[in-house]
């Protein structure tokens, strides 16, 4: 066994409400901002209290962007985590808990529990824990000291000195454990990740929909949409942001509708079944020509599904959701940078095109938490809209597919739209062979419009492939990293805007020898979508529907098994 | 001066002698009598014979989903609070396909008023029970005769909270003009269930019926007793026409939007301060 880490993955796991997740808070900014690259991920069972989570922190010297297998230590805060998760060790994870809890002989003991009694209270348990961590890690005690002072002056001295006792003495247990076990820390620190964001996939969603003018947001909780509602709600203040909590989903996504008509740039946050009961919703934008962004974090379904999981399998109800036909743009992103350039570029693309436009996301995504270089800051968006002057049509045809948008109370003109089939003025019409049909028309060709605008796919990996692996969305830096050690003249395509698809992808293709599709779900629908609008045939996916994401080792594996 | 600023000529889907023409000439004095400002109206239906009412105007209007009328009013005065909201539309689309929105619309206490079309029956959809329809009446789809208990948007709407609450009859012009005007006049949520017969499809609840079965609140009832216009909300003997409740000085639903606290603009007015990109990005350090 290498004793020698040059990076480390921590696992800690508990009950609900028992300070996993405060720990975590604590442990990452103190991770960052010790100059390590960290990169975390939850798993939580759907409960409040009780149940079992579990974080896993991979810190490393190299920017990381996944998980990568095993962890080295396991942290289990009872006996339920440990026989949740103990067969997902590898034989070199070191397990440290409390051997009164756990009554095993492989594992460290880390009596936190009595250490927190000694301090004054259990409650200080978890914080012995996140100075353990800190201890094995080797970042400075004075600095997570800082920290506890930050965040519990509010509470009074007490509890502040009270949780630098209970993190002292963790600390030197921490110490105590890798000398005792002859590791060697040896993670490479770098000033530069100090300077960097960290941020998690719908903080991400969110500030992208800040940069692209997001004002509103209209949405009923549902896991795991509910993350971009909070972010939002929580920069309401500061960024001028309107946020209401709508009685349902179908609500949610007409008073979006209904704030883009009088000139808001609104948006919703909802999983598959609140989508769902969106779906009228999507077709309203759809006819009445306003634009409505979307955030559909997908889940496992169908129905209520497995709530705080992660599946790719909602891209068919996302692409034919709404009767009728009409245009719509879908992207996913697969990385915290790319959830903030595709949610701000899904603002333009649906004011631009007066179109509703999804983001597609997924538990894995929204959840997951890393250092990022600070993302792009752009000039305030041009809105898409005039104002309506004297005699001013909605519909107007006289001025191609995108008839200018008016804005009610902008202009003497009158603002009129309809659900029901309409004329250039709004009203009512059944002139079938007439105006109706140049509105069906007219509406149609916006989907051309889309597709020119598509965003074209990114080859990862050497030009001159032979095998072409294939993915969308979340999963990208997992492909990225089980292609990479892969190699053999392969190279790795992530589609980050699933429809329209780019009239430019055929071309990565034609060169492929062998295509293989990676996708997170149990029908390959992004494969079957491809080869609907592309024509090509993809003979082999690699496919995974648990409930989990893949991790790079594992799809690594399964690379090696189909080629 | 045009008599009715907001009337034009157009083609109407309504039967002859539909009540839907005698609220459409209420609304048209209305809105000239209350000298409106055009460009700062909009009117937002759902789906019915009644939420036509707005094609058949001169205004802004939005004319979205069957029942989705309330939350589309929520978002346009959640991106333009200085907007004057009207909704006209049907019992099927507010009280029924719309039923919760009109709870949870009530709740918020928005400035807009929302005017029922209440003629007890389905028209678009040729005659079934609206829930509003008496017990017993027969349709085709209600055979044997409605069983379910009527809707009573009156009292729910009391209940609720709603700072203003009446019923007008398109049998008496002049007064129900005056529910209406009061209505729009009010700062808040208002409704106004507007009792019409449907000449197609209600053979019970007639203009006669209406006539024989209503009756004026008495004049001495305290608008601010909110018990005792529940009390009369569940009159049927006669079913009670003026204004049951008015409460004033209610914090509204655009009061409570801390984007609108120091300046009233609407969004579309707004341009984002991007600097506040880069201040969240830095407290996320």
């Amino acid at each position: 066994m290498s004793n020698i880490f040059n990076e480390l993955t921590i696992m800690l796991a508990g009950e609900a409400g028992a300070g996993v997740q405060s720990t975590e808070a604590i442990l990452l900014s103190l991770i960052k901002n010790a100059g390590y690259n960290v990169f975390a991920t939850k798993e939580y069972m759907s409960r409040v209290r009780g149940g079992t989570n579990s974080i896993t922190i991979r810190i490393s010297g190299d920017r990381i962007f996944n998980q990568n297998g095993e962890p080295d230590i396991f942290i289990p805060f009872d006996l339920n985590a440990y026989e949740r998760y103990k067969n997902d060790l590898s034989a070199n994870t070191l397990t440290i808990a409390d051997k009164k809890v756990i009554n095993n002989e492989n594992i460290f003991d880390l009596s936190f529990n009595e250490i927190a009694l000694t301090v004054g209270d259990k409650i200080y348990s978890s914080m012995v824990v996140t100075g353990t961590v800190c201890g094995i890690i080797g970042t400075e005690i004075e600095d997570l000291k800082l920290h506890i002072i930050k965040r519990f002056e509010p509470k009074g001295e007490q509890i502040v000195s009270n949780n630098i006792k209970a993190a002292e003495a963790g600390y030197e247990e921490g110490r105590k454990i890798v000398k005792n076990s002859e590791m060697e820390i040896q993670i490479k620190r770098s000033n530069n990740v100090r300077d960097e964001i960290l941020l998690s996939g719908s903080e991400s969603i969110a500030l992208g929909a800040l940069a692209g003018g997001c004002d509103s947001i209209f949405s009923y909780p549902m896991t795991p949409g509910t993350g971009v509602f909070t972010a939002l709600a929580s920069w309401a203040t500061q960024a001028g942001v309107v946020v209401e909590q709508a009685e349902d989903e179908i609500a949610a996504i007409n008073m979006a509708i209904g704030a883009w008509y009088a000139g808001g740039r609104a948006m919703v946050s909802t999983s598959g079944g609140g989508f769902a009961l969106m779906t009228e919703g999507v077709s309203l934008s759809g006819m009445t020509e306003t634009p409505v962004v979307i955030h559909l974090a997908q889940r496992p379904g169908p129905a209520t599904g497995l709530p705080t999981r992660t599946e790719q399998g909602d891209l068919n109800l996302g692409l034919y959701a709404g009767h009728g036909v009409f245009a719509r743009a879908i992207f996913a992103p697969g990385s915290l940078e790319q959830a903030y350039e595709l949610s701000r570029h899904a603002f333009e693309i649906a004011d631009k095109y007066q179109s509703p436009v999804i983001i597609l996301t997924d538990q894995y995504l929204t959840d997951v938490f890393y250092n990022s270089p600070e993302f792009k800051l752009y000039p305030s968006p041009k809105k898409h809209i005039i104002e309506a002057s004297e005699g001013y049509k909605r519909y107007d045809i006289g001025q191609g597919v995108l008839s200018p948008r008016g804005i009610p109370g902008y202009g003497i003109g009158r603002v009129c739209v309809d659900s029901d089939e309409h004329d250039e003025s709004g009203r009512i019409t059944e002139d079938l062979n007439g105006i109706s049909l140049k509105m069906k028309n007219k509406r149609f060709m916006k989907l051309s419009l889309l597709k020119e605008a598509a965003l074209v796919p990114d080859l990862y990996g050497c030009d001159d492939y032979e095998t072409l692996f294939v993915c969308w969305g979340s999963i990208l830096s997992i492909a990225q990293e089980a292609v990479l050690k892969f190699g053999k003249k392969s190279a790795l395509l992530h589609f980050k805007q699933v429809f329209p698809i780019s009239g430019e992808a055929s071309d990565f293709f034609r060169k492929a020898k062998q295509i293989i599709m990676i996708e997170n779900n149990q029908t390959a629908q992004f494969k079957n979508l491809l080869e609907h609008e592309i024509g090509i045939k993809i003979p082999i996916s690699i496919l995974k529907y648990n409930g989990l994401q893949f991790t790079a080792g594992e799809l690594y594996d399964r690379i090696k098994e189909v080629v | 001066m045009n008599a009715k600023p907001f009337d034009i000529t157009t083609d109407v889907a309504w039967c002859p002698g539909c009540g839907d023409y005698g609220l459409r000439n209420i609304m048209l004095d209305v809105l000239a009598d209350l000298h409106l400002n055009s460009e700062n109206l909009c009117f937002v239906s759902g789906i019915g014979q009644a939420a036509k009412s707005p094609q058949y105007y001169d205004v802004n209007y939005f004319n979205g989903l069957h029942g989705r009328a309330l939350p589309a009013a929520v978002g346009i005065k959640a991106a333009n609070p200085d907007m004057k909201l009207i909704v006209q539309s049907g019992d099927g689309d507010i009280y029924g396909e719309g039923g919760n929105h009109l709870i949870h619309t009530i709740r918020r206490n928005p400035d807009m008023t929302v005017i029922v079309h209440d003629n007890m029956v389905y028209g678009l959809t040729k005659g079934q029970a609206s829930p509003t329809s008496n017990q017993g009446m027969k349709t085709p789809i209600q055979t044997a005769g409605v069983s379910a208990f009527p809707f009573n948007p009156v009292a729910l709407a009391i209940t609720m909270g709603a700072t203003f609450v009446a019923r007008g009859s398109v049998g008496d012009k002049e007064k129900t003009k005056e529910v209406i005007k009061a209505a729009i006049l009010h700062k808040g949520f208002a409704l106004v269930d507007v009792f019409q017969a449907c000449v197609s499809f209600n053979k019970i609840n007639t203009h006669k019926w209406y006539k024989d079965n209503t009756g004026y609140i008495p004049e001495e009832h305290q608008k601010n007793d909110r018990l005792k216009a529940l009390s009369l909300a569940f009159s049927e003997e006669p079913f009670f026409l003026g204004i049951f409740y008015q409460v004033e000085g209610i914090k509204i639903f655009e009061d409570f939007i801390s984007v609108y606290e120091n300046l009233h603009e609407p969004l579309y007015k707004r341009n984002r301060n991007m600097s506040v990109i880069k201040e969240i990005m830095d407290q996320k350090k």
